[in-house]
């Protein structure tokens, strides 16, 4: 792109080029959010140019296959600045910690993209000349053609075939079988032979389909590696949407420090909206607490000095300062981290399709070579004869629709179901999700999410415009819940002078009227929570509620429409899970359900038999996510919740859980067809190698065709609605 | 027949040629996000940057 400026004749343009380069060197910051809305060419225009627009933004590039973005920015610009723009067009965003995210190179990948690409330019070549050979080249010219064949096809597969030896060495030292072995005594075999027939001038060789099997299993290995890649720096993501620091009172001031780095009896603060970060006693005169990501209790509780409280608890009033009492590993979210660990190793157990194919297959084509090899030998008594036949066996049942179709297909559907804003992080996940029979809902923060209740606070048309503009300068959970409930609504009332009062609330004058949203207590009024004031007039108390989270009602009966009852565990009021499943459609509810109450539920309903898919956000549901057949979580749950789920739903609207089971059906659908393609394929290749009759030109065609059939079908994944 | 002595190696060279063009490709990150050089197309960047 530089170059392309450089060359061009306008020198307006070089000066730009050259200044950009100036500023270039004064760069210091270098952030990078997620940003789960961006799906089009417009988005990527809109958010890159909208923000080049905005001073101090140097440069910010969209990654469309990562949804992230990628900003250079001076030192003034800050991530809530840039959050705050991309929220004025249009795209929800969410800063990541530079410190989680890591490195993102993948030297893995590029190492097998380069034994990809070795193996591939050495199967053109090679074919190239067998093509020759096939066609009638004889005697000498056939012999040099198999020789340079050799030169070619000795040190790439040596090269290229690696990561098949490796996992076959290490099956087995371990005294198993892998899909592995068989591929590399089919590779390794061919190549040995064809070496003593080309050296002995015999007609067949089989250079070509040694390489070109190389070459379509580390498509296989590759696209594997890819998925599972994607999962792994995905969950790096989600682990870095979290602030990983907290601030200690040192000597009377306020430290930055890291989380991990917390010891018993350090004071901490928490700011308002934040999570408290370790156990500990509250030092605090009073504070309001959400505890729904605990318990799931949908309403706020005050607390008082001395009072305990759990990590991963919302500050929702003042900044508080808490003495902790367990750090680390001690603190109550670890120890259900922990729990989950055990429940997961259960789900480890659940063998994929693939694996249970592999299991059928690895023993059957040995056993297949050596009884064509025993045969031919004990029919001709002729080892070289004998040989060949066997070698062409294990080429001809080359087990591509396994090493090959069956990671084409779960790429595909995991691609498909993460740009729809579902990032699948276990790899039998699909396989799973296809079994589910039922669906358990969580409900605070899962089918519902926090609103302000209109009608409840009984305030005027205008009374609400100010509470809108008032909200809006702030990002206090309740604030939000404000923002979001009025913003579609109506236009925030002017206001002027505003200002946010830290730990109290914000500030603003409408006309003359000095209007204050914040803390009773701060307001001057007698109740708890938060209130509105305005002028001199008596402070108003903000009701809150919950609203259900955008797509909660297409999804659920989505869900009951595809045969899939829908159940609510909650760990709320019975009044308020009522409410709300009578919204939803939901008859089967259950309230009041405490975290180990709700694993004994799901488990006695595993026990009638039913496949259960779990979606929760809570710490009260880790353990039931973990243990469910399959389950889901949104990305704002806690980090544990989101570890023990089998998909995040990245974007704020559930709709999009029904396809998700519906492309998992067909996931699970389509490798079971290319199984049978290949099967097919198979029984009519290999009577025709055992009688001896296989040809290089018929193998490499029989590959060739089978693996490009079960690839074609495996594209069908994508079109799933 | 004598032809293949040329036809060979050069074969073997311009698919050479062809491999370290991929090889440059992936070093220089050509592949990190395909979603967008896709989308990419479709914008108007003629535009010379502010």
């Amino acid at each position: 792109m530089s170059t392309a400026f450089s060359a061009s004749p306008c020198p307006g343009c070089i000066s730009a080029t050259l200044a950009s380069e100036e500023v270039a060197r004064k760069l210091r910051a270098n952030l990078r959010f997620s940003v789960p809305g961006v799906h089009c060419a417009a988005c990527i225009a809109k958010i890159e140019q909208g923000l080049r627009t905005v001073p101090g933004i140097r440069d910010a590039r969209v990654n469309l296959s990562l949804k992230r973005l990628s900003v250079e920015a001076d030192d003034g610009v800050g991530e809530a600045q840039i959050k705050e723009h991309l929220a004025g067009l249009g795209f929800e965003a969410n800063p990541l910690d530079q410190e989680a995210l890591g490195a993102e190179a993948d030297p893995a990948g590029r190492a097998l993209l380069l034994r990809l690409a070795v193996a591939g330019f050495a199967m053109m070549n090679v074919m190239l000349l067998s093509v020759a050979v096939w066609s009638g080249a004889a005697d000498a010219t056939r012999d040099l053609f198999h020789l340079i064949s050799a030169t070619i096809a000795v040190p790439v597969v040596a090269f290229s075939g690696q990561p098949f030896f490796k996992s076959a060495w290490s099956a087995l030292r371990h005294r198993r079988l892998n899909m592995d072995v068989p591929i590399s005594l089919a590779i390794v075999l061919a190549v040995g032979m064809s070496i003593f027939e080309a050296r002995q001038s015999g007609a067949h060789a089989y250079f070509d389909a040694a390489l070109s099997l190389t070459f379509f299993l580390l498509i296989g290995k590759f696209l594997e590696h890819k998925t599972r890649g994607a999962a792994r720096s995905a969950a790096r993501e989600l682990s870095a949407l979290e602030v990983h620091r907290a601030s200690v009172m040192v000597n009377g001031q306020a430290e930055s420090r890291a989380v991990a780095d917390l010891a018993v009896g350090d004071h901490v603060l928490v700011a308002s909206g934040m999570r408290v970060p370790v156990d500990g006693d509250l030092l605090s005169p009073t504070a309001q607490m959400d505890r729904s990501f605990l318990t799931g209790e949908s309403e706020e509780v005050e607390v008082r000095a001395g009072a305990a409280l759990q990590a991963g608890v919302v500050n929702l009033g003042a900044p508080l300062t808490l003495r902790a009492t367990a750090v680390g590993e001690d603190t109550t979210l670890r120890r259900v981290a922990a729990m989950v660990e055990l429940a997961e190793s259960g789900r480890n157990s659940y063998t994929s399709l693939a694996a249970r194919a592999a299991q059928i297959y690895a023993p059957a084509v040995h056993l297949l070579a050596l009884l064509a090899f025993l045969g031919w030998l004990a029919a001709s008594h002729d080892v070289r004869l004998a040989l060949n036949i066997a070698v062409a066996v294990l080429i001809i049942t080359c087990p591509c629709a396994l090493g090959l179709a069956v990671p084409a297909v779960s790429t595909g559907a995991i691609g498909r179901l993460f740009s729809k804003g579902l990032l699948v992080r276990h790899a039998t996940a699909l396989e799973r999700l296809a079994e589910v029979d039922l669906a358990v809902f969580d409900k605070t923060g899962t089918l519902t999410r926090p609103g302000f209740d209109v009608a409840g606070s009984g305030l005027s048309a205008v009374e609400q415009a100010i509470l809108l503009g008032l909200a809006q300068a702030s990002d206090h959970p309740v604030s939000k819940a404000i923002t979001e409930t009025l913003g579609p609504q109506m236009k925030p009332a002017p206001l002027t002078g505003i200002e946010e009062i830290k730990g109290a609330g914000v500030q603003g004058y409408f006309g003359r009227d000095r209007v204050q949203l914040g803390r009773a207590d701060w307001l001057g009024a007698d109740f708890t929570g938060t209130g509105l004031r305005i002028g001199d007039t008596e402070a108003r108390k903000i009701e809150t509620t919950e609203t259900l989270r955008e797509g909660a009602r297409s999804a659920v009966s989505a869900l009951q429409n595809a045969g899939v009852p829908v159940h609510i565990l909650t760990g709320d009021r019975r009044e308020a899970a009522v409410d709300i499943a009578r919204q939803l459609g939901v008859l089967d509810i259950q309230a009041g359900v405490r975290a180990e109450e709700k694993l004994e539920r799901l488990k006695g309903l595993e026990d009638r038999g039913y496949k259960v898919l779990m979606v929760g956000d809570g710490l009260n549901d880790t353990a039931a996510l973990a243990s469910a057949h399959a389950s889901m979580a949104p990305s704002s749950a806690l980090d544990a919740s989101r570890n023990a789920a089998d998909i995040v739903i990245l974007r704020q609207d559930l709709a999009n859980i029904p396809l998700a089971l519906a492309v998992a059906g067909s996931s699970v659908k389509l490798s079971r067809q290319n199984f049978a393609i290949a099967a097919g394929y198979n029984l009519i290749a290999i009577p025709i190698a055992l009688a001896g009759l296989a040809t290089p030109l018929l193998a490499a065609l029989a590959m060739s065709a089978s693996s490009l059939t079960v690839l074609a079908n495996a594209m069908r994944v994508r079109l799933v609605k | 027949m004598n032809v293949l002595v040329v036809l060979i190696p050069v074969s073997l060279i311009l698919g050479g040629v062809g491999l370290i063009g991929f090889l440059w490709t992936v070093r220089n990150a050509q592949y990190d996000d395909p979603d967008g050089s896709a989308a990419r197309i479709l914008l108007d960047d003629d535009a010379p940057p502010n």
